[in-house]
């Protein structure tokens, strides 16, 4: 039986060397496809009619001009008469055509009539004491929102025991629940709930507040703290604006089997979604996807315009139908990340000692409100005590934002430190080394990734007590912070055959987001086996491939490194029994090195890897390698430090990134390369969030005004400054296995972009983005404070 | 309806002609009408489907495609030519990058039937037969892509930019180089692909 365990650094022939992204030349050459390129023969194109409110009833369709039209193949009214909007953009009507224009026309000639009714898209603060009466029953969003975000699971059940809920509970909603990995004590809680119908059409107030939660001893530690900072921080709500915007092409092969190409993170979870909504079985439903043009947690679900989809092409007798969002469709509707803002007041020894915190914090998921950041963020505050607040808005829905929750919780966190650290006359990065012993379980990795950064930075050269003290409007300062993940490798299965031709074929229902997934795969297949990459045939991105867990959460690299190594070792046992009387040796003294399999004492009693696949006979050697398994291969839980050097017009407001330093740990290695350019986006992304975008609502009329690319802002080549990464690759790290990377590194640089402009004009500008009028305002208030 | 997905690729041999002769025939030739504008006699085509010629990566190209249909639309629709994406729509993120007349434009705001009678490059063309262009090898070797959705109008936008200044400063590197959009943040490697193929030291 195979040993499973990682090779030990210098027995690895591919693992944690620098490979260049396998797809790459399809990509570059524009070969590579998207289920937005998939154009079969007779395709029709999908249109969406989309509600102009953003808070409405609907009161009347009618599609019967849209029908007549010719060209037109299928109408599918996808909110039916009386449905209540609570977002503009969400779907009413959508239409099948023979070209993309003829749809448009269709669109046009279909009447919907509304009741308009009173939104809210705010955000701001609540208002002293709002949102404090009795939560009522629980609805569907509000359990969602209360499990997804870390809200203590006996809050949870003691909620549903006092509350009850709005909603029935039904087995598949427990199933399913079950398969998140909800807790049975919850799950018992939630059957055992009383039910209230009559709550499901009241209108909910916008504000709800958490109960307050508290550890140690939040009063006696501020009044033993010497010195103490307060102040208000936050991060607006911004869109996950994928370029290939959400979507697919649906057709029946048949008329109870489905085939989607879907623009999706997570192939294997597709088709029991589109069973669930058509009313077929899953093994019915095939779901293919290539390549896809972003997700950033996202791009789940089929979503209601996918379903659509489908039901367009049944319309149409099973034709091809493709509907992509629209660019504005896509900033409106397909996902955001909540903003989360909080008062903070922090307090500390005159040595720098943190001891206590308090917050009172708010932020809006769109209609489901939002769960509360998780801060403080990484320091484990002795003394603390928080409450948050949720609003209900009529923006958009929100959905996972790569590291859902942190860069939030990292800004609020790491800019209030920063801002104590100020008050008490202390080098941040002195300040935030001092107070290690409470940064939890990574607090030996930032210890030794904060020199690192600080020297790759030069810090202590650019370092100067807040507000730069130079002529000219032009100011200059640095700034830090820091973040941790968990990223375990998610469930999935490897099939790894060996054919007696030699030829090696893996599958694998994954997908790879750009993160070099496909890579990944290949090297650690190619590094077990003794065979270059080049050898092995890998497929990827088919529902007729053992199951992989979706790609979020950093969880992809964890998952298919560790089925594709068990595969590997788990094939090679059966091989090495076929070959080992060959080479008069027992099998577990055969190595499988260089393409050839051979006696591990004894180079000369070798096969080559063709001789000894000849040995299996006819048959070929066919295993399924599974995550989780046996040995330990994968870990959670990374910790990374990021520095940031800008300069920031006092005349314009206008903010400019210097350099950026990034020190990432994500334990074992297996593409130095492609993980750097983890790295490398994620700076580079964080700087678009941190200085341009914000979706932005119109109070009046409760729409987007900027759902397009030229003022929904993300961050071009000219804003890019020096980029520095060093990964860690110390034996502390390499030795916990292999732990993802997608989400840390975006965690950092909204917080270290703030607290670097704090230090160059000598004000806190409390939210991000750091617009100019965000910076003006601030300086203009510094200058009335000084006056 | 007639078959609007028709792809007529060249019209080179006698029998394509034929079969493109055939499509037309079973539409009725729509004659533009003649109108007078500013003291000028100008056709005008449409609204209907009026047939089109084009001239992309040196084949020819027929399709009958309403007036209002855009190039990037016509080069993904009609003749599968998909490396050219349709992200903004708006011309501000240049995925859509395709040169006309060896210059770069956003293939989402020329519409099809301007862009006829003249040269239209794609990134198809660039690797032709198989073998990348070296701008493409380096986006490889550079990792100047992710997701890979906006690399196809990158490369061309890089092309373009290259063949104009072969030695670009930084400055035009930073300028010129910021009409495309990339989500996964891949800028640095593009800049460093830049860097390779003009032999400076990149923005």
């Amino acid at each position: 039986m195979a040993e499973y365990k990682w090779p030990a650094p210098a027995e690895r022939t591919l693992i944690g060397k620098r490979f260049s992204r396998v797809d790459g030349p399809a990509k570059a050459s524009g070969r590579a496809k998207y289920s937005y390129d998939y154009n079969p023969k007779g395709l029709l194109f999908g249109k969406v009619l989309r509600c102009p409110y953003a808070h409405a009833r609907v009161t009347s369709i009618d599609t019967s001009a849209a029908e007549r039209m010719p060209g037109v193949k299928a109408v599918q009214v996808v909110q039916k008469a009386g449905t209540e909007i609570l977002w503009q953009g969400d779907d009413i009507v959508a239409v099948a055509a023979v070209d993309e224009p003829t749809a448009e026309d269709a669109i046009r000639a279909i009447q919907v009539k509304y009741e308009v009714l009173p939104h809210n898209i705010s955000d701001a603060e609540p208002p002293p004491g709002a949102g404090e009466g009795p939560p009522g029953p629980m609805s569907e969003d509000d359990l969602d929102d209360a499990l997804s975000n870390q809200v203590p699971e006996a809050q949870v059940i003691s909620r549903l025991q006092k509350d009850g809920v709005a909603f029935q509970v039904t087995d598949d909603m427990v199933k399913e629940l079950k398969g998140y990995g909800v807790p049975d004590t919850v799950i018992n809680a939630l059957k055992a709930a009383p039910y209230h119908p009559e709550a499901a059409n009241q209108q909910r107030p916008p504000y709800q507040k958490m109960a307050a939660q508290t550890q140690g001893d939040p009063d006696k530690g501020f009044s033993s703290a010497e010195v103490v900072s307060e102040g208000v921080y936050g991060a607006s709500v911004i869109t996950h604006c994928c370029l290939e915007t959400h979507g697919s092409a649906a057709e029946w092969p048949s008329s109870d089997h489905l085939f989607v190409h879907c623009s999706t993170q997570g192939v294997s979870g597709l088709p029991g979604q589109y069973a669930q909504a058509l009313n077929i079985p899953a093994g019915n439903v095939r779901a293919h996807q290539d390549n896809v043009g972003g997700g950033f947690g996202s791009k789940f679900s089929p979503d209601r315009w996918g379903i659509a989809t489908a039901q367009l092409s049944k319309s149409a007798g099973g034709k091809p139908v493709r509907y992509m969002l629209e660019r504005d469709s896509e900033l409106m509707t397909g996902g955001s990340r909540p903003s989360a803002f909080a008062r903070v007041k922090v307090g500390a020894k005159r040595d720098g000692t943190v001891v206590a915190w308090e917050s009172n914090s708010w932020g809006t998921g769109g209609p489901a409100g939002a769960g509360s950041p998780p801060i403080p963020y990484v320091f484990e505050i002795p003394n603390q005590r928080k409450q948050h607040t949720a609003v209900r808005t009529n923006q958009g829905p929100a959905r996972a934002w790569r590291a859902p929750n942190h860069p939030q919780a990292a800004v609020i966190t790491m800019c209030a430190l920063d801002d104590l650290a100020h008050k008490l006359n202390m080098d941040p990065l002195e300040f935030f080394t001092k107070n290690l012993d409470i940064a939890g379980p990574r607090a030996p990795i930032y210890k030794e990734e904060f020199p690192i950064a600080a020297d790759l930075m030069g810090w202590k050269q650019k370092w100067h007590p807040r507000g730069d003290k130079s002529d000219g409007p032009v100011k200059r300062g640095v700034g830090l912070s820091m973040h941790t993940w968990g990223g375990r490798g998610h469930a999935g299965d490897c099939m790894l055959t060996i054919h007696p031709d030699g030829s090696v074929d893996i599958k694998l229902g994954t997908q790879d987001l750009g993160t070099g997934t496909r890579t990944a795969i290949l090297i650690v297949a190619g590094d077990s086996l003794g065979i270059p990459m080049n050898a092995i045939s890998l497929n990827i991105g088919d529902t007729m491939y053992p199951p992989d867990g979706g790609s979020g959460g950093s969880t992809t690299i964890g998952g298919v490194s560790s089925s594709t190594r068990r595969a590997s070792l788990m094939a090679l046992d059966q091989l090495f029994a076929k070959v080992a009387p060959t080479l008069g040796a027992q099998p577990g003294d055969l190595e499988a090195r260089d393409g050839t399999v051979r006696v591990k004492s004894d180079h000369s009693k070798a096969l080559s890897w063709k001789q000894a696949c000849a040995k299996l006979g006819a048959m070929p050697v066919s295993v399924t390698g599974k995550n989780p398994g046996p040995g330990n291969l994968i870990n959670s839980g990374v910790g990374g430090v990021q520095m940031a050097d800008v300069s920031v017009d006092t005349e314009t407001g206008i903010v400019k990134v210097n350099k950026m330093v990034a020190v990432q740990d994500c334990g074992l290695i297996i593409n130095l390369k492609l993980a750097e350019s983890q790295c490398y986006g994620a700076l580079i992304m964080g700087i678009s969030y941190a200085l341009y975008e914000e979706k932005i609502l119109d109070p009046v009329t409760g729409r987007m005004l900027n759902p397009n690319m030229e003022f929904y802002r993300l961050a071009g080549l000219r804003d890019i400054p020096e980029l520095v990464v060093h990964m860690m690759t110390d034996p502390l790290n390499d030795n916990r296995g292999v732990i993802g990377l997608g989400e840390p590194p975006v965690v950092s640089p909204g917080a270290a972009i703030s607290n670097a402009v704090a230090n160059a004009i000598g004000v806190r500008v409390p939210f991000i983005p750091l617009t100019p009028d965000r910076v003006l305002a601030a300086l203009e208030q510094q200058q009335k404070a000084g006056a | 309806m007639a078959d609007d997905h028709e792809k007529s690729p060249s019209g080179v041999s006698r029998r394509e002609f034929l079969k493109i002769s055939g499509i037309a025939a079973t539409v009725p030739l729509v004659v533009p009408q003649v109108v007078e504008a500013a003291g000028e006699k100008v056709p005008v085509h449409g609204p209907g489907k009026v047939p089109m010629s084009f001239t992309i990566n040196g084949k020819r190209y027929n399709a009958q495609l309403e007036p209002r249909v855009t190039l990037l639309d016509a080069l993904r629709d009609s003749f599968d030519l998909t490396g050219a994406k349709r992200v903004c729509d708006r011309a501000e993120c240049g995925a859509c990058t395709v040169l006309l007349n060896n210059k770069p434009v956003y293939a989402c705001t020329v519409l099809a039937i301007e862009a006829q009678h003249q040269p239209i490059t794609t990134i198809e063309s660039l690797s032709a037969g198989g073998k990348l262009h070296p701008i493409q090898t380096a986006f490889v070797e550079h990792d100047g892509q992710q997701c890979g959705f906006c690399t196809p109008g990158f490369v061309m936008a890089c092309k373009a930019f290259l063949d104009k200044y072969p030695h670009p400063t930084a400055e035009q590197i930073r300028y010129h180089l910021n009409g495309n959009l990339c989500r996964c943040g891949t800028y640095k490697g593009i800049r460093e692909v830049v860097a390779q193929m003009s032999g400076t030291k990149g923005a």
